[in-house]
């Protein structure tokens, strides 16, 4: 019994010490010697064996980058290139801003101008550029029961949300860029937000809000991208598009180094100007016309 | 229905085929859950036995607290964490925030309070006598302690067990103070949480699949050991 207690501790002890001296140079984010022990690692670590401690940042991004896979593509690209290394952070817009606010990240790619606008007022966030857009759409059954498809504006779109009785709104509920969009909508149809069993919050990022709304049989609002990536999968199909009020406009910018001295300017600022490059912008123009016969996201920067 | 199938095949695609990134996920996750047990296992299982054994002002008080703390949320945990550890907060001098080690530690506090409160309950169990026999036959202190941890030793690899299988299947902390970044912090359980949002459904299902599969494989070989301590006996 003994015996089998000092092997037991021993082994304990042998993943630790492996597994110490990774974590610990992990923090200095030169992973690179360590790929000793794991050969599936080396490639990704390879990559940025030039990378000094330094050479990291911190993202801070909505979900549909993501989860649309369009980050999946630029940041290889980028890290590939620079030997900087991409921390993504993938969170709701208004929790991305927020870690822009405090200092948190030292990038930020959002969509949310009049949000991002107060924080480049307030200095905290600088060289603030225009990166891309898309559209949000409303998505619902294929039965329409609120009869959305015939409605020729917003406005009708919105006031029919609030004044039905059955049917359910899915929202984001999550201050993130969609919701922040959502809630100015039902502003500008100057009615109130229904409350009680129409109107349900998810707390959730896109995807998962697509796939509530989804299993609910409701509609909801959601960025083109998103709704293109998870469209197979679901019996949502769009029921209002082309609103000049449903434009969803993406910028890039970096925080303000003055704000704490964590902050990595120069890998930011590297990667706001790659962001807004003609040839990174190409890509932009080019990601998801194979897969989904369409653009998913449309450049702009000059 | 299709999916199901479609996620099982994918679970035994991404095993046979060896996808380096599902390999380095799973490494990195068996990694950080087996440092923080073994992190937890010596804070645990020594302050347990204190607990256990030595009378001290405000003991139940304390014992309560650990009991609480067994069943401490992760988010709870993950929210904390953060907050201690970003650029603002007391400890972000060690920018140690949307790294694997954050994990460690978050779920080291996760899973020490389990450890402690059973290595405490078992220490308890064991009967007061034998403890004064053991003295009686002239064992020194650390030899005692060695006896009765040896006794109950069946409980405490439950402990071990309960803790690492709370750390392991842990997801709220992971993603909140790990950030899930892609070949750096993201683990098993985050990785399906994103993969189901990104509607890979059945790449979700593989990941889930493997997490399970060697969850099990690691208990089973602590149960192992356990049972096979006990026919030895």
């Amino acid at each position: 019994m003994k015996k089998i207690l000092y092997v037991f501790m021993l082994l304990l002890f042998a993943v630790g010490l492996v597994a110490c001296s990774d974590s610990d140079a992990q923090g200095s984010e030169n992973v690179s010697n360590e790929t000793q022990e794991n050969d599936a690692n080396s490639k990704e670590e390879n990559r940025n064996a030039n990378a000094s401690e330094d050479d990291f940042f911190i993202l801070a991004t909505t979900t549909s980058t993501q989860d649309s896979g369009l980050l999946d593509v630029l940041v290889p690209m980028f890290e590939e290139e620079t030997g900087y290394q991409v921390k993504t952070i993938a969170v709701g817009t208004g929790k991305a801003l927020d870690m822009g606010k405090n200092g948190e990240a030292d990038a930020l790619l959002t969509h949310a101008p009049a949000s991002e606008q107060e924080l480049v007022d307030g200095g905290q966030a600088i060289n603030y550029q225009l990166v891309m857009h898309n559209d949000f759409v409303i998505v619902g059954p294929k039965a329409d029961p609120l009869g959305i498809k015939e409605l020729d504006s917003l406005k009708d779109v919105f006031t029919t949300f609030a004044s039905s009785e059955e049917g359910i709104f899915v929202s984001r509920g999550d201050d993130s860029g969609t919701h922040k969009m959502e809630l100015s909508l039902w502003e500008l149809a100057g009615v109130e937000i229904p409350t009680g069993q129409t109107y349900q919050e998810t707390g959730s990022g896109m995807g998962d809000t697509l796939k509530v709304a989804d299993q609910k049989a409701g509609y909801t609002m959601t960025d083109r991208a998103t709704y293109l990536a998870l469209q197979s999968e679901m019996d949502l199909e769009i029921v209002f598009e082309g609103a000049d009020e449903l434009f969803n406009i993406y910028h890039v910018m970096q925080v303000n180094p003055e704000l704490n001295d964590k902050i990595k300017a120069e890998p930011a600022e590297t990667f706001v100007d790659f962001m807004i490059r003609e040839d990174v912008q190409e890509v932009i123009r080019e990601f998801g016309k194979e897969k989904y016969g369409q653009p998913l996201f449309f450049p702009d920067a000059n | 229905m299709d999916y199901i199938v479609e996620g099982i095949l994918e679970a035994i695609r991404l095993l046979i085929t060896g996808d380096p990134e599902i390999y380095q996920i799973t490494w990195l996750t068996l990694k950080v859950s087996g440092i923080a047990t073994l992190i937890s296992l010596l804070i645990g299982v020594p302050s347990g036995l204190v607990l256990a054994w030595v009378q001290f002002p405000g003991r139940k008080i304390i014992m309560s607290i650990v009991n609480m703390a067994m069943g401490f949320p992760p988010v709870v945990v993950g929210l904390w964490v953060f907050i201690l550890l970003a650029r603002n907060g007391p400890l972000g001098f060690m920018e140690l925030l949307f790294t694997p080690t954050a994990i460690i530690i978050a779920q080291a506090i996760i899973a020490s309070p389990v450890i402690m409160g059973l290595t405490a309950a078992a220490m308890m169990s064991i009967d007061k006598e034998m403890r004064y026999q053991v003295k009686a036959l002239g064992a020194s202190k650390l030899q005692g302690i060695w006896l009765l941890l040896k006794e109950a030793r069946f409980s405490i690899l439950a402990a071990i067990i309960a803790g690492f299988g709370a750390v392991i299947s842990e997801v709220g902390a992971s993603m909140m103070v790990g950030g899930n970044i892609k070949g750096y912090t993201r683990v098993l359980t985050t990785a399906t949480v994103m993969e189901t949002s990104k509607g890979n459904t059945a790449l979700a299902i593989g990941i889930s699949v493997i997490l399970l599969t060697i969850t099990y494989l690691i208990t089973s070989g602590l149960t192992a050991l356990q049972q096979r301590g006990g026919q030895n006996r």
